[in-house]
């Protein structure tokens, strides 16, 4: 748990919160700053976005629709205007010989602004409105099918990947394919149309004017790249000295007792400091170079204004351009820079969105669980006979943890597994509820491979007290209840007084009804573990499975907690992982594990006349107490 | 907020010049239309109207623009030169303080913030504050001043028409506040659906085993599907409303043009307003919308980093609990005490509790003597170990060392007395060696406490003149009479020379020398954050190894021993009473067989002690400790990893 906290709150570094992000409402970010994020298979991914998009295609090209026509408005705006200005231009010339500006005209085209106008904001919130719904859609499907996939995924995939890495995928990798969609899409279609409609509205104004406006934009995109790669280096040193600096801050902290006790704050500070120096020195280097950007640009733009206000100027003089036209210009070129710039941003976006979608898709291509059996056995109750016949398993191919395992359990007995910590004594349980599959051998339940049940069928026989006890965010009924999700409230009530966990849940302040945190830690451990025996009474398994381990336990909460188990275990077959010396004394059959494997069987008097693992094991613990 | 602008006060020169260069800024460029409408009015009109080509009084503005134009880029480079420096010196300064002043909190402090909130405040916080700091030159002081400046030259060139950015301004600002308004508070639920919905991910994948053996995935899914759903439905209608802006501004700015030609054209037919004034009014008036969306999209930050500012302020002004007393007594050099820990009526409760974690707690551990300490869960025996640290302060009673109260004396000169040995076995980032000598190197203060790759490469560091202090080199060659030198530093701990014999000694005593010799790179191989790289029980026996190398006068074990085999047990603990024969051994256990021999025992249940002996008279006497000892088994390891 706590590590993955901490793998997620390490990503968030280097990764956009959510929410906050650049997929809601925050534009596209400038281009090119900070390294960004490749994926392997760039169009790959794109292949994949776009075909599970499926029907929503049709709407999306109806949007990318709307969105150009509303672009393309908005490029006429400032040609039309300046018609308006040509007017009273125009008007103003009559003045002399007594004429005046022909209103009426003027009207006419402030009509026509005014509809442009309208249909652009109808089309833009339109577009935007749809695409929200889209785009939510998306995300909604995307995030189900995760949550959905999550349950068909072996054990084995868990083994490997972190869970942080999985709920990263789920809200930050999902968010940025959403973000993109979302505002991306609609921006990347709006910016290219308006590129292309603007440079078509200048050239109709003027060849030459357009000439001396187009000269700006090399020289932006020269000082844009030069300043981007040298800000580039200081931005990756800057990310660097920040995580250094960060796991500095969050080591010492978390270590906050040892640093103390060793007297380590001055030489912490010390290393604090090398850091921050080295933060504080790429950091104002790296943010004055990116704000060279905007200052620069908006220098050049000043020289591309003055120039067209000249030479049009002089033009105008001359006749070849009027009045009107010169402004219309100047609002082109000062709107230019905005669509190119963001579609200068569009590689990084596009690769960042495909790494994301890379990591969603491959999640859920993974290989699943293999098929249920084709014609289950399928049984109300079971006797609870159990056979293990040469059983070989390991966690991975190459090394088996377990050999050779023979094993025959009658109905009703007792097993009790033992052995060091991390000897593998969960292996045996794993197994059994087929949350791993044996590489070989077979494993029977009342005479039938358990390959042969569905899963969820098998698992309905058994029932599960482990140590590592599971409760959710809830209150005390949900989380018994959850052992058989229709009980009643009486049967949940009657489950808690076997689990002898009635009395304390009746002392709390709202009794079943009392909310059991988000970090479960508002009630002790031994409680926690009277809970889910409590659960697991409810859920009437054929077969018990127990860890008997109470560690972080005071003794009289132990005692309950034996005596509960006891209770459960009365007519049912049950596996108890073993601590308890009587536990294991009155076992029909001790499994020894060593190393994951098991190297010894038998009842506790034929183990310890052999003189092998399970005396010694029994000697060594056992001699101080009993001394 | 305001508390944090007192770190701006240093930089009150540069501030101020950034204030006069925006103002240039902002001038210079907003003389830009008004040239033009002196082009406009003056060249064009003027050759219209009289058919006189005024060529060189168009070239000589365009000069004088060109000239403006150049004053305005130059203004604004140089303020952004200064400002990030600004920015990151005040991020700087903020974020060691903050620092350092979490690194003199005591106990009492970290619960009461959680290491967690710690953590965000010296980095996401400060990060906040950094960038509104960055920010805050480049928009939200010049948009303003571009915006009025703006304004300005508007109502200079077409008073009459002033009405028109007024309202402008007053649509914009209104949809901006409108959205915002509806926005803003959903902005904070979709946050509290994220982090629900990652809960409930988080406890979906954490109890998958559980899950599948109720077969309860349906349940489950629906669970998720729920959390999944609200989200959707709910950035959806956020994504909806902050569709409008887009098109607002569209009105905004396409509604003033309008307006602007329309009324401008009734001005320049009543010969009030000339055309190209007219022209400059609009440009003008662009340029004021502009700002004011710029500070308004700005303006979304600021909360963000007040709350930041605010929570950073919150730790700046924590009054530390545990303080060095102000005429701190000395433990007496030239006759080393033996370490003597004497408890004398130690009442403690935890702040904000209501109830006593330890009451009426008295007992001598004696030098030379094994004190141990049992009890439940629960019962205050961790509290114990963290009072004779001094990690908390007695409520009642006191703590002496030495026949001196522990509040009188330095916290460093306690600390530096006692070996402690952590519940976990907690270790830092770098080698096995810079671990073990964690103590030594950290109260000379000359090895950075995080090497990380500074092992192998990092002479330099350590070469450079700041941080030095006192000769230190793991490659001191071992002198002949090492072990002598080794006693000696001990008893004058002002020029302490950790020698590899001080390393090899601990390491041999904690057990840990055959594992370290089986890794390639021995003593120098690498160990991870928290020691995530070595198994359990060989952190516990770094971690003692470690203890051990200050060459404490008292040793304190906090359950230390859970995660080793029997054999390791007995071996360290037998190699312990060789080689700290004189030291105060005081053991905090669960589990009876690691204490059994211990001279002392002394039984804790709800923070009283309830029975004191050795484990004989204990079976006998202390109905208590018996029933812990009968009820011990084969619980070997306590569950370490499953």
């Amino acid at each position: 748990m706590s590590t993955d906290r901490k793998n997620e709150r390490r990503q968030d570094y280097n990764r956009p919160p959510m929410g906050g992000g650049r997929g809601r409402g925050g534009g596209w970010g400038r281009p090119g700053f900070g390294p960004v994020e490749k994926p392997k298979d760039f169009k790959g991914s794109w292949g994949q976005i776009i075909r599970y998009l499926g029907a929503e295609k049709v709407v999306i090209t109806f949007t990318a629709l709307l969105a150009v026509a509303s672009t393309v408005l908005g490029v006429l705006g400032p040609r039309v205007l300046g018609t308006a200005t040509d007017e009273i231009f125009q008007g103003l010339l009559r003045m002399p010989g007594g004429g005046s500006i022909n209103f009426s005209r003027v009207g006419n085209i402030m009509l026509i602004m005014i509809c442009l106008h309208a249909f652009n904001i109808i089309f833009n919130y339109v577009q935007g409105f749809i695409m929200a719904g889209v785009s939510m859609r998306i995300t909604y499907r995307l995030r189900n099918e995760i949550s959905n996939k999550i349950h068909r995924l072996p054990f084995k995939y868990f083994d490997k990947t972190s869970h942080g890495d999985v709920l990263s995928r789920i809200t930050n990798d999902v968010d940025t394919l959403s973000g993109t969609l979302n505002q991306g899409m609609g921006q990347l279609l709006m910016s290219a149309t308006a590129v292309i409609g603007i440079l078509i509205m200048m050239i109709t104004i003027s060849p030459l004017l357009t000439l001396v406006a187009m000269m700006i934009l090399p020289a932006s995109g020269i000082i844009m790249r030069f300043i981007v790669k040298r800000s580039q280096k200081y931005f990756q040193q800057q990310q660097k000295s920040l995580g250094e600096l960060n796991g500095h801050i969050e080591e010492m902290f978390t270590s906050h007792a040892i640093v103390k006790s060793f007297g380590g704050e001055k030489a912490s500070v010390e290393a604090f400091d090398v850091h921050n120096k080295e933060l504080y020195s790429c950091g104002w280097k790296a943010n004055f170079l990116s704000g060279l950007m905007m200052p620069i640009i908006g220098f050049v733009g000043n020289m591309g204004y003055v120039a067209i206000v000249v030479i049009g100027g002089a033009m105008a003089v001359s006749g070849s351009i009027s009045v009107g036209m010169i402004q219309a210009f100047i609002q082109y070129t000062r709107q230019f820079g905005h669509p190119v710039s963001q579609l200068a941003g569009v590689a990084a976006v596009l690769q960042q969105t495909a790494a994301a979608a890379e990591r969603v898709f491959a999640f859920l291509n993974e290989e699943e669980e293999s098929p249920e059996a084709a014609n289950p056995v399928a049984h109300e109750h079971i006797k609870g006979s159990v056979e293990f016949e040469n059983i070989k398993f390991g966690y991975n191919q190459e090394t088996p943890v377990i050999h050779s395992f023979n094993a025959k359990v009658q109905p009703g007995q007792k097993i009790a597994i033992v052995g060091h910590t991390g000897a593998g004594k969960t292996t045996i349980v794993k197994l059994l509820m087929r949350f791993y599959d044996v590489n070989s051998g077979e494993i029977k339940v009342d005479g039938a491979n358990i390959q042969d049940y569905t899963r969820d069928g098998l698992r309905s026989h058994f029932g599960m007290v482990l140590q590592d006890t599971w409760l959710f965010n809830g209150t005390i009924e949900e989380n018994i209840r959850y052992g058989r999700l229709t009980a009643t409230g009486e049967e949940v009530r009657n489950a808690a007084r076997a689990a002898q966990a009635h009395h304390f849940i009746q002392s709390f302040p709202e009794s079943y009804h009392m909310e059991i945190n988000e970090e479960a830690d508002n009630i002790s451990a031994g409680q926690k573990q009277l809970l889910t025996i409590a659960r697991t009474i409810l859920s009437d398994p054929d077969i018990l499975i127990l860890d008997e381990a109470t560690s972080n336990v005071d003794t009289r909460t132990e005692l309950l907690i034996q005596q509960a188990m006891d209770n459960l275990m009365k007519g049912r077959t049950s596996f108890v992982i073993a601590h308890r010396l009587s536990t294991i004394r009155s076992a029909d059959l001790i499994l020894v594990m060593k190393d994951g494997d098991i190297v010894e069987q038998g009842n506790h008097e034929t183990l310890l006349s052999n003189d092998g693992v399970y005396s010694r094991l029994y000697n060594s613990q056992f001699d101080a107490v009993e001394a | 907020m305001r508390k944090l602008m007192k770190y701006l006060k240093p930089y009150w020169p540069g501030v101020l010049l950034i204030v006069l260069l925006l103002l240039g800024q902002a001038r210079a460029e907003l003389m830009l239309p008004n040239l033009m409408a002196d082009i406009v009015n003056d060249g064009v009109v003027y050759a219209a109207e009289h058919g006189v080509y005024r060529t060189e009084f168009i070239l000589r503005t365009g000069g004088i623009m060109l000239f403006f134009a150049l004053l305005a880029g130059t203004a604004s480079i140089t303020a952004g030169y200064i400002s990030p420096r600004i920015a990151a010196g005040v991020a700087r300064t903020i974020r060691r303080d903050v620092f350092t002043k979490v690194e003199s909190f005591s106990q009492a402090e970290f619960d009461k913030f959680s290491s967690a909130s710690l953590i965000t405040r010296c980095t996401n916080d400060v990060a906040q504050v950094q960038m509104l700091a960055n920010i805050f030159a480049r928009t939200l002081l010049y948009a303003p001043i571009l915006g009025l400046g703006a304004i300005f030259m508007a109502v200079n060139r077409a008073v009459h028409m002033s009405w028109i950015i007024a309202l402008a301004v007053i649509v914009l600002v209104g949809t901006v506040a409108l959205v915002t308004v509806i926005v803003m508070p959903k902005f904070k639920l979709i946050q509290e659906l994220v982090d629900k919905l990652n809960k409930v991910s988080r406890e979906i994948l954490h109890g998958l085993m559980v899950i599948r053996a109720f077969g309860t995935r349906g349940h489950e899914v629906k669970r998720f599907d729920k959390t999944n759903h609200d989200l959707a439905s709910m950035s959806l209608f956020v994504g909806r409303v902050m569709a409008v802006t887009g098109p607002a501004i569209t009105l905004v700015m396409g509604g003033t043009q309008v307006l602007v030609i329309w009324i401008g054209a009734h001005h320049v037919a009543d010969s009030g307003l000339t055309i190209g004034d007219m022209m400059a009014f609009m440009q003008y008036s662009m340029q004021v919308i502009i700002s004011f969306m710029m500070i308004s999209f700005v303006m979304v930050m600021v909360p963000r980093a007040q709350v930041s500012a605010a929570r950073i302020a919150e730790v700046l002004s924590t009054e530390v609990s545990i303080v060095d007393p102000a005429t701190p007594q000395e433990f007496d050099k030239n006759n080393p005490g033996k370490g003597e820990v004497v408890f004398q009526d130690v009442c403690f409760k935890y702040p904000n509790a209501e109830a006593n974690a330890l009451d009426g707690i008295s007992f001598t551990a004696k030098p030379g003597q094994t004190t141990a300490i049992i009890g439940a869960t629960g019962a205050g025996k961790t509290t114990i170990a963290q009072l004779i640290l001094r990690f908390y302060d007695v409520s009642e009673g006191k703590i002496t060392v030495d026949c001196l109260n522990i509040k009188d004396v330095r916290q460093a000169e306690l600390r530096r007395k006692i070996g402690y040995v952590p519940q976990k076995g907690q270790l830092l980032s770098g080698s096995i060696e810079s671990n073990i000598l964690y103590g030594k190197y950290a109260t000379e203060g000359a090895v950075p406490a995080m090497p990380k790759k500074q092992w192998g490469g990092g002479e330099q560091r350590r070469g450079k003149p700041d941080e030095v202090s006192g000769s230190v080199g793991r490659n001191l060659a071992p002198t002949e009479n090492s072990g002598e030198h080794y006693k000696q530093h001990r008893e004058t701990p002002a020029a302490p020379q950790p020698t590899d014999e001080t390393l090899l000694q601990a390491a041999k005593i904690a057990q840990a020398m055959e594992f370290i010799e089986e890794k390639d790179d021995k003593f120098l191989s690498e160990i991870s954050q928290g020691g995530t790289n070595v198994s359990g029980g060989q952190r516990q026996r770094l971690s003692i190894a470690r203890a051990l190398a200050i060459n404490p006068e008292i040793i304190l074990f906090d359950d230390s021993f859970s995660a080793l085999d029997f054999q390791t047990d007995a071996n360290l603990r037998r190699a312990l009473r060789e080689h700290t024969a004189q030291a105060t051994v005081i053991v905090i256990a669960q589990r009876v067989g690691t204490i059994m021999n211990a001279e002392e025992i002394i039984v804790l249940d709800k923070g009283k002690i309830v029975g004191r002996g050795n484990h004989q008279q204990l079976l006998e006497t202390c109905p208590e400790y018996k029933e812990i000892a009968v009820s011990q088994n084969m619980a070997n390891g306590q569950g370490e990893v499953q």
